[in-house]
């Protein structure tokens, strides 16, 4: 029953007190309730994919990804609250939130690396052009031949790469954004 | 009527979404032309994200979420222990609504559809004549009020129009919209033949007035389905045909996709917007959690089924205009008048996945900003 999940929800509270307030959890604690349709406490792949705006964006299952750590197949609600985090906007008077010293998920850097990690599909830290060509198809879909594709990844991988190893570092791939305005493309705005 | 509300009201949504297109964010800046960046996943990734929290057409399959408690069990969402008060209340609500109001439901009920039978089988022995007609609406009327008064509907109906045969259509919420509306004018119904006690008194019901049942097996045929609603709209001597276009219930906050298959047909439409109120009462059949039975219970234990019905005028196809087209301008007038939101997405998303067709669109829009048409290096 709803009411002794309370108790998983205190517990949640713990780390992701400093990215949502007290009612945002609330709201993404009935969010997250509504989408678990085994009611197990937990999100399995199929239950994303349940949502059809999210069944028809190109890469859905990339984000989806996300939401999974290593080799888990089950996300619990702390890990949906710190994987939203990340796009929680990143406010002036937030420079150093966080329970330890060390950087805010909702960073410039995390969200630039959370982008990474869509292209990076093998998680080794780095887009190689493969993986490149394998998102990109993803994105075009069948309306784009795979020779332009194929020069499409070999010129911005040309761009990119500064050491020559043909593929994109995560501090190649930070250069190469450095001029978007990652803040505002990778931020939802959360109410109340 | 607004109740001591819960510090956990929930009203209006989680995020805002900015209404930015793919064209607006991804090809607009770069002047219309393409070539891709490793910034163009940002806009999937939000968007993908967005829907995550938040989105349209999910949250149309369970019960809207009411923004204070009306002292119903099953729509309190975070059972929170708010005051012993609200409890006391609560607990004399139960006694009220268990004791006393769902006992003179049920008898009403019971004694409505009763008489349903018994009298439209005494009609059906008729001859068919206007004498036969007369009584058989006569009949259906009074058995449906009677059906109303059992779930205690407060009903406002709001402009009528006269109906020369044609098709009716309204948005759909629950099996109770067929008894709302008949129980203010004759229809002639659609729907699936069943067995046992339902199949029983659709038998009975036809053989007074001229519905329409469908075999299971005829179902899947359109063009047999389409045929028969042609010959009967085409007699004129007929009533009205009540279709739900939807095809499954939603969950009355917005209306989704209208099946084409009864704008194809060459007749009048009087389309019908139904808005309930939630605050007496949740109507929407939820046929996944529920089954039927119990819902009616829900139904009659609920302090009172409050609706308007709104009749709007007439509307018959343009010239130039298709099907789909026609369906989507009907649905657009149902959802202003009953203060629904207009959805294009298919109710039928309730039990079947999206089609991959969707995706495929994004996809081809995507590379028209990625020169998939012409070659920019």
């Amino acid at each position: 029953p709803l009411w002794c999940d309370k108790v998983l929800l205190r517990a949640s509270r713990r780390v992701e007190i400093a990215y949502f307030s007290h009612s945002q959890i609330t709201r993404l604690y009935s969010r997250f309730h509504s989408l678990d349709k085994g009611e197990n406490g937990a999100l399995s792949r199929e239950d994303f994919q349940r949502i059809p705006e999210l069944a028809i964006n190109p890469l859905g299952d990339r984000i989806i990804n996300a939401f999974f750590p290593e080799g888990e197949d089950q996300v619990n609600f702390r890990g949906f609250m710190r994987t939203l985090a990340h796009f929680r906007p990143v406010e002036d008077n937030e420079k150093s939130k966080g329970h330890d010293a060390s950087e805010p998920l909702n960073s410039r850097n995390n969200k630039l690396l959370f982008a990474f990690r869509l292209y990076d599909l093998d998680r080794d830290d780095k887009i190689s052009r493969d993986e490149l060509l394998q998102v990109l198809r993803m994105m075009v879909g069948v309306n784009i031949s795979d020779e332009q594709l194929g020069s499409i990844a070999d010129r911005t991988i040309q761009e990119a790469d500064t050491n020559g190893d043909m593929s994109i570092s995560f501090s190649e791939f930070i250069k190469v954004l450095e001029k978007v305005d990652v803040e505002q493309k990778m931020s939802i705005r959360f109410l109340h | 009527m607004k109740l001591i509300c819960s510090p956990l009201c929930l009203s209006g949504g989680i995020i805002a979404k900015e209404p930015v297109s793919l064209e607006q964010e991804i090809q607009e800046p770069r002047g219309g032309g393409g070539e891709f960046d490793m910034s163009d996943i940002l806009y999937f990734c939000r968007r993908g994200v967005e829907s995550i929290v938040d989105d349209e057409v999910t949250k149309r399959f369970t019960a809207e979420e009411l923004e204070s408690w009306n002292l119903l069990t099953r729509s309190n969402y975070n059972l929170h222990h708010i005051s012993a008060r609200l409890t006391v209340l609560w607990g004399l609500g139960v006694l009220i609504r268990y004791g006393f109001l769902l006992p003179l439901r049920v008898t009403l009920a019971v004694t409505g559809v009763g008489l349903l039978v018994v009298l439209t089988s005494i009609v059906g022995w008729l001859p068919n004549s206007r004498m036969k007609k007369y009584l058989s609406e006569k009949v259906n009327l009074m058995c449906y009020r009677i059906c109303v008064r059992a779930l205690t509907a407060i009903i406002t109906y709001h402009d009528r129009y006269p109906k020369n045969g044609g098709i009716c259509v309204a948005n759909h919420t629950s099996p109770i919209d067929v008894l709302i509306l008949a129980s203010d004018g004759c229809y002639s119904m659609v729907g699936q033949a069943h067995g046992g006690l339902m199949g029983f008194i659709q038998k009975t019901l036809v053989k007074a007035c001229p519905h329409i049942w469908f075999e299971r097996s005829e179902v899947k045929d359109r063009h047999l389905v389409a045929k028969r609603l042609s010959d009967h709209v085409a007699d004129k001597t007929k009533l009205p045909i009540l279709i739900f276009p939807e095809g499954t219930c939603i969950n009355n906050t917005s209306v989704m996709m209208f099946k084409k298959g009864s704008f194809e047909i060459d007749c009048t439409i009087y389309p019908v917007a139904i808005k309930y109120d939630p605050r007496f009462g949740n109507a929407f059949w939820n046929s996944s959690k529920f089954r039927m039975v119990t819902y009616l219970l829900h139904m009659m234990s609920s302090w009172a089924v409050v609706c308007s019905v709104w009749y709007l005028p007439p509307m018959k196809r343009e010239e130039g205009e298709d099907a789909v087209q026609f369906a989507n301008r009907v649905k657009s007038a149902i959802a202003r008048k009953g203060g629904l939101v207009d959805l294009l997405w298919d109710g039928g998303l309730k039990r079947s996945k999206v089609k991959e067709v969707f995706k495929e669109e994004q996809q081809k829009l995507y590379s028209k900003g990625v020169g998939g048409n012409s070659c920019v290096w």
